[in-house]
């Protein structure tokens, strides 16, 4: 599997990263090389075998009721953020 | 007195003799990390202050008749674990600026068992690579030699702990990130089982691989830690809620009779002379002191790189797309609107092998190669689990090499992604089956430390402890410190 620059950016883009005209190339270079390794997993015969998606089988993942039980710490949680005001998030204007 | 070669065992002795206080041991390794951390860049934050005051409410515990077997011991948190009030980085530019809200659950645990945090250590970025040169930070250097890297991702607790900088340090390890490391410069690191340790507050690379553990010079010091680390935490839906066994009082176990299974897959081909070597003389070892050693095979081990920069990067995918330079974290300068936000704060908060492993996972959880990529990885993961399954109906433990060479040059694999990955070939397969697996040194190759790998069925980790302790006792390799740090 080889991929194009314009593939990359098309990936890039899902991903929420720009990737400037220079690193494109080389981003299409090495993702190349590792879709290339991982393609060895394409000849293995998996027709009857269940996919993992926990590594310990058997020990269901735990819900919990749905409470709250964290208090608010809103102010705290926001010290860390780069625009606030009147708690909220500041963010450039979506809507015209 | 030479603080720095003294076991944890020793240090708490001492500490419970009154022959020293919390805070004469943390001074000591203060003046250590303030003497060698600039050659080897292991710490991205030292936390005096905090540490001093820790170590003092310690003794004032231990005054107070209320000390425990750890109150007053020193140790280093990787940058990974959240620390209220102390900046917790992840190696990357993007958190550079973050103070963590709260503790991470192994972090209250420790300081709970009255453990002292000397400071936070460096790492390759977000616990991606397997050499410690992705860090915003630069790269850690080897104790053994300093142009070549200490392995990754937990490197900076790796190179502090070798060159005594402080008892033990916590590691991380997602694919190899606590055993390669602790291999590459010549201390002990175990991996606990998937869910034995808590995640809440580790910042996530891959949630179904991810575990924290313990890095010291021996296993012994190991099994004092651990203990402390691991048990039950509602806050991690994934955390096992099974009793904590007392790992120092199995320590003592026997090894005769214990089956020990050589993993052929991993002995041959790629690994270098001089490393393979020195496993089978560890080998030799087991089989001296009574344990029964036979040939165990895993025929699809080896396609478990392949599958891990499937799995992996997938879940690094989804996991680190709540960077969004919105809520918290690294933010552009003047954005031009919300989708420039995005791009340009993630683009410059991460760096390139970051992104390409972002990329690398969105691309095989996109439309129409889900299927092909992720789905054929998580059902060749299942393969992988069930080979590990058979040999340990025949076998207690797995031995095999940490890593396929010792510590190599800083810069001679960054150019080749799958190059470096190929450094993992031996640890990734734990992480898959959510085994337990740790690593201990095991002799010389050129002059650098050689790492022997123990994998062992889901919560062996006692047993495992224990056979590392039996070889320890028989040989000396993880009491050698490199002659500048000694």
């Amino acid at each position: 599997m080889s991929l194009t620059r314009h593939d990359v950016e098309g990936i890039a883009r899902l991903a929420r990263l720009q990737v400037s005209d220079a690193d494109l190339t080389a981003y299409a270079g090495s993702l190349s090389k590792i879709l290339a390794f991982v393609e060895q997993l394409s000849s293995v015969d998996t027709a009857a075998v269940e996919p993992m998606a926990h590594p310990l089988a058997g020990e269901a993942q735990r819900l919990r009721p749905d409470v709250v039980s964290e208090g608010d710490r809103r102010e705290l949680y926001q010290r860390n953020a780069p625009a606030v005001e009147s708690g909220l998030y500041v963010v450039p204007k979506v809507i015209e | 007195m030479s603080f720095h070669t003294a076991s944890i065992a020793d240090l708490s002795k001492g500490l419970a003799a009154g022959t020293y206080s919390s805070v004469e041991l943390t001074r000591y390794f203060l003046a250590r990390i303030q003497r060698f951390n600039e050659g080897l860049n292991a710490f991205i934050t030292v936390t005096e202050e905090q540490a001093l005051a820790a170590a003092a409410a310690a003794d004032a515990q231990r005054a107070a008749g209320q000390a425990g077997r750890l109150t007053g011991v020193p140790i280093a948190h990787k940058d990974i674990f959240c620390t209220a009030g102390v900046r917790t980085s992840c190696g990357s530019r993007m958190l550079d600026n973050f103070i963590a809200p709260y503790d991470a659950t192994v972090v209250a645990r420790m300081a709970a068992a009255g453990i002292v945090s000397l400071g936070k250590t460096n790492m390759d970025e977000f616990a991606m690579g397997s050499s410690n040169e992705t860090s915003w930070y630069g790269p850690v250097r080897n104790p053994w030699d300093h142009a070549k890297v200490p392995g990754g991702s937990s490197g900076g607790s790796a190179a502090a702990v070798a060159g005594r900088l402080v008892p033990a340090a916590t590691g991380t390890d997602t694919g190899g990130s606590i055993r390669q490391p602790a291999a590459l410069v010549g201390i002990s690191g175990i991996k606990p089982t998937y869910g034995r340790v808590s995640r809440y507050g580790m910042i996530a690379f891959a949630s179904s691989l991810d575990q924290a553990g313990i890095m010291a010079p021996s296993a012994e010091d190991c099994a004092y830690l651990l203990g402390a680390m691991a048990g039950f935490d509602p806050r991690d839906s994934t955390s096992v809620d099974r009793p904590v066994p007392d790992y120092v009082a199995e320590l003592g176990a026997p090894l005769a009779g214990l089956r020990i299974g050589v993993l052929t897959e991993f002995m041959g081909q790629g690994l270098e002379a001089e490393t393979g070597a020195r496993v089978r003389e560890a080998i030799e070892v087991y089989r001296r002191l009574g344990a029964t050693v036979v040939d165990v095979s895993c025929p699809r081990l080896p396609l478990s790189v392949p599958t891990y920069y499937v799995v992996a990067p997938a879940e690094c995918s989804s996991n680190l797309s709540r960077f969004d330079g919105v809520r918290f974290g690294y933010r552009c300068e003047k954005p031009r609107d919300l989708l420039d936000l995005y791009q340009r704060s993630r683009a410059e908060g991460f760096g390139p092998e970051v992104q390409r492993r972002i990329m690398t996972g969105t691309y095989v959880l996109s439309a129409g190669y889900y299927d092909a990529y992720y789905l054929q990885a998580q059902k060749v993961r299942t393969l992988i689990a069930e080979d590990f399954k058979r040999a340990f109906a025949e076998v207690d433990l797995i031995l095999c090499p940490t890593a396929p060479g010792p510590a190599f040059g800083i810069g001679a694999k960054v150019d080749d992604p799958v190059t470096m990955y190929l450094n993992d070939i031996y640890t990734i397969g734990a992480n898959l089956a959510g085994l337990p697996a740790m690593s201990v040194p095991c002799g010389f190759d050129g002059g650098l430390p050689v790492g022997l790998q123990l994998i062992g069925p889901h919560f062996s980790e006692g047993r495992m402890l224990a056979a590392a302790h039996a070889y320890q006792r028989e040989t000396d390799w993880h009491q050698r410190v490199p002659a500048a740090y000694a």
